[in-house]
């Protein structure tokens, strides 16, 4: 009995070793601890989650059509989009050159033409970028974000709203390239990205200095 | 292979074909209306331009499951158009056309843009026409035309 008893004790301390180590290294623990250790400071709670929100934005699948200029961008380098095309009145490309002329409600796998309902290009007032198509930083992305004279008048839940709709949920599902290889998608899941947007929000959406 | 249902300048079309089929090639191939051109088949060039729905629209890259209940409008149909004549009227008036092989596209384009825009400065004419390529570069006479046709259209 007591031989028993000392063979187990180790045991169970080794496991739970075993298991602190593996949680340590599980995926998104480094974010749950960095939440955990926030918790009783909202501020730093939703800081947390902009950084993770701005993650998205920031990436090609969202910012390519939140430019500074006259004309959307393609592809992972964030190229001026191909084919003359240009921002028009509405963002939604000009009479004979719309953004609808390629691109239609849904991925055009067999051609490598990406698609969604209502594809357009963000307003100039919720620009990314700046004037040399470089992204701009995550404060003042936060800045334009929460300025309801830039956004549209969004409030939280708006915004909240604005990551449901097709168009956004699109950059988890860009679909096919013409060379058959898969578009890259944001470095978080949509599911991740919606928990981050609820949290910042719930937060009061702080923007970093 | 699936069967589809689509309105073509007016009339019911069924084709039989793979659903990621382009429909510039269901127009050429399986409806034999060849005055709609291949150039690219990337959307680069311009030449494969139908009305989709009113929407001027690349068909090269668009395929026939996604064209949906939207009628399809070409090249074919537009002696019949009043912008369409005009513009046709006016490409012959300042002979425009060199080698022709982009000009039903370039047509289509132009009628979008005249439907849209009754009297098209030099910038909308050079926006909206950007996306159509003419190698033999008629470009000055395109413009000049949809400017003839505008007026006529008056």
């Amino acid at each position: 009995m007591n031989r028993s008893r000392a063979v187990t004790v180790p045991a169970i301390l080794c496991a739970l070793v075993v298991f602190a180590a593996w949680l340590a290294a599980s995926p998104g623990s480094a974010e749950q601890s960095a939440k955990r250790n926030a918790s009783d400071n909202p501020r730093e709670v939703g800081l947390a989650a902009w950084q993770q929100i701005y993650s998205v934005m920031s990436h090609p699948r969202c910012i390519n059509c939140h430019t500074a200029g006259n004309y959307p961008q393609q592809g992972d380098d964030r190229h001026r989009h191909f084919f003359n095309v240009v921002r028009g009145p509405e963002g939604k490309g000009v009479p004979a050159l719309q953004c609808a002329t390629c691109h239609q409600s849904s991925n055009a796998d067999s051609t490598g033409v990406p698609g969604a309902e209502g594809w357009h290009l963000a307003p100039l007032t919720m620009r990314w970028q700046d004037a040399n198509d470089k992204a701009l930083p995550s404060s003042a992305v936060c800045r334009t974000v929460t300025d309801r004279s830039k956004n549209g008048g969004l409030d939280g839940a708006g915004l909240v709203k604005h990551h449901q709709t097709e168009l956004v949920k699109w950059a988890w599902q860009p679909g096919l390239r013409n060379d058959g290889t898969a578009r890259s998608v944001p470095p978080i899941s949509y599911e991740q990205f919606m928990a981050a947007t609820q949290d910042w929000v719930q937060a009061g959406m702080p923007c970093p200095q | 292979m699936q069967t589809f249902k689509l309105t073509v300048n007016g009339q019911q079309k069924e084709v039989t074909a793979d659903p990621g089929t382009p429909l510039l090639w269901i127009l050429r191939e399986d409806l034999k209306m060849t005055g709609t051109k291949y150039g690219c088949g990337i959307a680069a060039c311009g030449a494969c331009t139908v009305h989709l729905g009113g929407v001027p629209t690349r068909s090269c890259v668009v395929p026939i499951s996604l064209v949906g209940n939207r009628p399809a409008v070409t090249i074919e149909a537009m002696a019949d158009d009043p912008a369409g004549r005009a513009v046709q009227d006016a490409w012959v008036a300042e002979d425009v056309v060199q080698c022709g092989y982009c000009q039903s596209g370039q047509i289509m384009a132009a009628v979008a843009l005249l439907k849209s825009v009754r009297k098209p400065t030099d910038k909308d004419i050079e926006e909206s026409m950007g996306g159509n390529l003419c190698r033999c570069g008629t470009y000055v006479r395109i413009r000049q035309a949809i400017k003839t046709a505008a007026k006529q259209l008056a």
